[in-house]
């Protein structure tokens, strides 16, 4: 069973405490949604890249040099 | 310039938690700085630690700046994300090191903070991350809560430093 520690500012006293069933629930739900996010975050990065990464080529089939064509998608 | 920078609270973990809740901070100084040594169980290279205060995990937002050693950089918006911890996979005794200001803990404005976080692993990749983060709350902050991204736990040896720094 998962436990939390919990370190009492005003009484210097330390405790481990273990989890109730509805706080594994919440972090288990928590970390879903943060992989989620992150799966969500890291797609759209890649698509942006993708997208960058297809008009340079379009811009260098426009007879752009490839220098030419990064300056203009910076 | 702060002239006074005292220990509040520290503590060695002896087993593996899955947070580390400072409570009952009191008010007495001006600002915080939270001094953490981490490691993690997650079955990676590295995982995230989340931050929050007084119990809460709503009313977060931040802007990160990270670098991962390998490739470019990332620019991130993820709330209470206060920077990587190492994995279980980061090689073997090393730990992720972190410092969290927040200043004006008390005040009745929402509580801005900085972050700053950097893994150790002897290889290509290992993360650090620059965080400026904001709790939309004017609550005094009392407790400070750091959990794992990923549901993961932290590991035996990690060191978490809590000082108050006050400014006469």
């Amino acid at each position: 069973m998962p436990t939390k520690l919990i370190i009492n500012c005003a009484t210097g006293e330390q405790t481990e405490v273990e989890l109730t069933a509805e706080e594994i629930a919440q972090r288990e739900a928590d970390a879903a949604a943060f992989a989620v996010a992150e799966a969500e975050r890291i797609a759209a990065a890649e698509a942006a890249a993708a997208a960058k990464a297809s008009g340079l080529a379009k811009l260098m089939a426009l007879g752009l040099t490839e220098d030419e064509a990064n300056a203009l998608v910076k | 310039m702060a002239n006074t920078y005292k220990l509040i609270e520290a503590k060695t973990l002896g087993s593996a938690v899955s947070s580390v809740t400072f409570s009952s901070i009191p008010g007495t100084y001006t600002d915080l700085n939270l001094v953490c040594s981490i490691r993690t169980s997650r079955s990676a290279v590295a995982e995230n630690i989340l931050i929050g205060f007084n119990g809460s995990t709503s009313s977060f937002s931040a802007k990160t700046l990270g670098g991962q050693g390998n490739s470019g950089v990332d620019n991130l918006t993820t709330a209470r994300l206060i920077g990587p911890a190492d994995g279980d996979n980061a090689t073997a005794s090393t730990f992720a090191n972190m410092s969290v200001y927040i200043p004006n803990y008390t005040s009745s404005d929402y509580k801005s903070y900085s972050a700053d976080a950097v893994m150790e692993d002897n290889a290509a990749l290992a993360f650090a991350y620059l965080t400026a983060g904001l709790w939309s709350n004017t609550a005094s902050i009392t407790s400070i809560e750091l959990t794992t991204a990923l549901s993961n736990n932290f590991k035996t040896n990690c060191t978490f430093y809590l000082y108050g720094i006050s400014n006469s």
